[in-house]
């Protein structure tokens, strides 16, 4: 059962492991450093589908069944899937997993969709009502594209604030055993909004959201950094990490030697023209259910906070003048129970 | 952390690097400035032909406008704008770019309300504001006529 | 010395709008609203005329050469029909761009797929 400790953290006593992780990319995430650590690399980004939306949905599909067949299980053995992603009323989760035949509780929290998934998903299992859950996110380049700015062929410059939305696709199944990754906290991050209104500056709006998220986890556990051999934001970019860095720094919490972000690993950003980062439920998705969670089980990551961000913006919102509010939520994961 | 929004949003500056102008400026005048020229050898090929000159005139936007919707189709210009920027927006290269990207896009939606609708969600507004200043002009010049 | 002009002015107006976009966060959207109405606006006091006249294609291929076929278009037609020339002006002088873009865009979309970016 969990217990709740300061002010907003579970622990989770019973420690649930992560039995099974795969990760997707296409062809631009299959250039970059991370390329080796997919499971799954698709170079046709539409993934055999008419549509960007559909080729979406094919993606969580292919990114979950490919995680059951690493953990050897079957969509029978799932008791709860907890699934999200970028697209309106979410139906990039809806149709790629309505074959599957598993309960769905579908979740939005923009690109902080895989930390909240895989929050809830340790819960469930932790507070036994569920023996496995799996959490699930996606997104696609050209469905966002489409859906948030402008059409592919649209003939515009990107400022170098902006972000590239990953085509990526990222699934853990989380279930009792004795092998890790184990999930050993929780944090649900509250809404952080500092007025910033440029949509083209994603790492900025969610910066705030990160820290705050961050510093109440080291307030409710009293551990600093230092504890950690590795504190993984989702998708800041260039630009939010260093707002990032400066926030805590304000705190007197100092991030720098331990931090990395999914946005700036998951691409060469002098080679690929991403300006400030990835970005995307699929950034953080994929970087974590890959690269990360594999050396987390290796030992080579002994002890490490998983924050992904999201920037809970519409482009209804945006039209309309509003700022754009952040979100982080946290998972602490470690080598040892 | 109780930073007010100004507070922040200076901060956001000192890290948020800004646009490369110069250079954008540079290549937003030559991009633009070769597409008038290419314009500008249309009009003179057609006056050649024994066009009068604002037929030359339109025959050179004509031509500019499919040759922009084909670069568009070919998946072409938006490479050629994410170097050129404003030197491809503002020839009329721009206005038939962001008439054929938006249906093609939105093709997937439907023939009516997918390209057919989608299609103006960038160039509408153009037409609606340039139609109604030219209307509030005829209607000063009509006034000014009957006083 | 036709080339070197319309380059030259060509390129400048699109030095402005790219100044525009990176100083003051105007989106390519509102550059376009913006060039073609101040395109109305010069054509109707008749300064963009002898920009014209000066620069050719560096003039009429820019957006606010659309404007200015506009203002001229209603101009005539105000002359010959009065009040009816208000509506008729603009579009009719501005008919051929406007027809070719909607058709052409129509083509290449029929034939065309969209295709994701490198």
């Amino acid at each position: 059962m969990p217990t709740r400790i300061g002010r907003y953290t579970l622990l989770l006593n019973s420690c649930p492991s992560v039995v099974g992780f795969a990760a997707l990319g296409s062809k631009k995430e299959a250039q970059g450093p991370l390329a080796r650590c997919f499971d799954l690399i698709n170079d046709d980004c539409t993934f055999g589908e008419t549509t960007w939306e559909k080729a979406e949905s094919r993606m969580q599909q292919q990114v979950v069944n490919k995680a059951l067949e690493k953990s050897k299980l079957s969509s029978a053995d799932i008791d709860y899937i907890f699934a999200g992603d970028l697209l309106n009323q979410c139906t990039g989760s809806a149709y790629g997993l309505r074959d599957l035949g598993i309960p769905f509780l579908g979740v939005y929290g923009a690109c902080s969709t895989m930390a909240e998934s895989l929050l809830m998903a340790s819960i469930f299992v932790d507070a036994g009502c569920a023996s496995r859950t799996a959490a699930v996110t996606s997104s696609h380049f050209c469905s966002a594209e489409k859906q948030f700015r402008y059409p592919l062929e649209y003939g515009g410059q990107r400022p170098p604030s902006a972000q590239w939305t990953v085509t990526g696709a990222g699934c853990a199944i989380v279930g009792q055993s004795d092998a890790p990754p184990y999930i050993r906290a929780v944090t649900a991050g509250r809404i952080e909004d500092y007025g910033i209104k440029d949509a083209n500056n994603m790492g900025a709006a969610m910066a705030p959201a990160a820290a705050s998220t961050i510093k109440q986890f080291l307030e409710d556990t009293g551990t600093n950094p230092d504890d950690y051999d590795l504190i993984l934001t989702g998708d800041l970019g260039q630009i939010g990490s260093d707002l990032l860095y400066d926030l805590l720094g304000r705190e007197n919490i100092d991030i720098s030697g331990h931090h990395a972000d999914c946005g700036l690993l998951i691409y060469d950003r002098e080679k690929q023209d991403v300006h400030a980062g990835g970005s995307g439920c699929g950034c953080a998705g994929s970087v974590l259910c890959s690269y990360i969670l594999s050396r987390v089980r290796d030992g080579e990551i002994k002890n490490m906070l998983f924050i992904a961000t999201g920037a809970l913006l519409s482009p209804t919102s945006v039209q309309q003048g509003q700022s754009i509010p952040g979100i982080a939520h946290l998972v602490h994961i470690s080598h040892t129970k | 952390m109780s930073l007010t929004p100004n507070e922040y949003e200076q901060l956001n500056k000192k890290y948020s690097p800004s646009s490369p102008t110069w250079k954008n400026c540079l290549m937003a005048f030559l991009v633009g400035g070769l597409i008038c020229t290419l314009g500008q050898v249309i009009v003179n090929i057609s006056r050649s032909l024994g066009l009068p000159a604002d037929e030359a005139s339109t025959a050179a936007s004509i031509s500019l406008i499919f040759l922009a919707s084909l670069l568009t189709g070919l998946n072409i210009f938006d490479n050629i704008a994410k170097v050129g920027g404003a030197g491809t927006l503002v020839p009329i290269t721009g206005f038939s770019n962001s008439i054929t990207a938006p249906a093609l896009e939105f093709k997937s939606e439907g023939f009516i309300l997918g390209l057919g609708a989608k299609m103006f969600v960038i160039a509408g507004p153009v037409l609606v504001y340039g139609i109604t200043a030219s209307i509030v002009y005829g209607l000063i010049l009509y006034l000014f006529s009957i006083v | 010395m036709d080339y070197i002009k319309a380059f030259v002015i060509g390129g400048l107006f699109c030095v402005i709008a790219q100044l525009l976009i990176d100083k003051t966060k105007l989106t390519p959207a509102r550059i376009l609203v913006s060039y073609v109405v101040a395109g109305v606006i010069l054509g109707a006091l008749g300064l963009y005329q002898p920009l014209v006249d000066f620069a050719g294609a560096g003039a009429t291929v820019p957006l606010t050469g659309f404007g200015n076929l506009l203002a001229k278009g209603v101009h005539k037609a105000v002359a010959e029909q009065g009040l009816l020339g208000t509506l008729t002006g603009g579009i009719s002088a501005a008919s051929a761009g406007i027809s070719a873009a909607i058709f052409f865009g129509l083509l290449i979309a029929l034939i065309f797929k969209p295709k994701e970016k490198s």
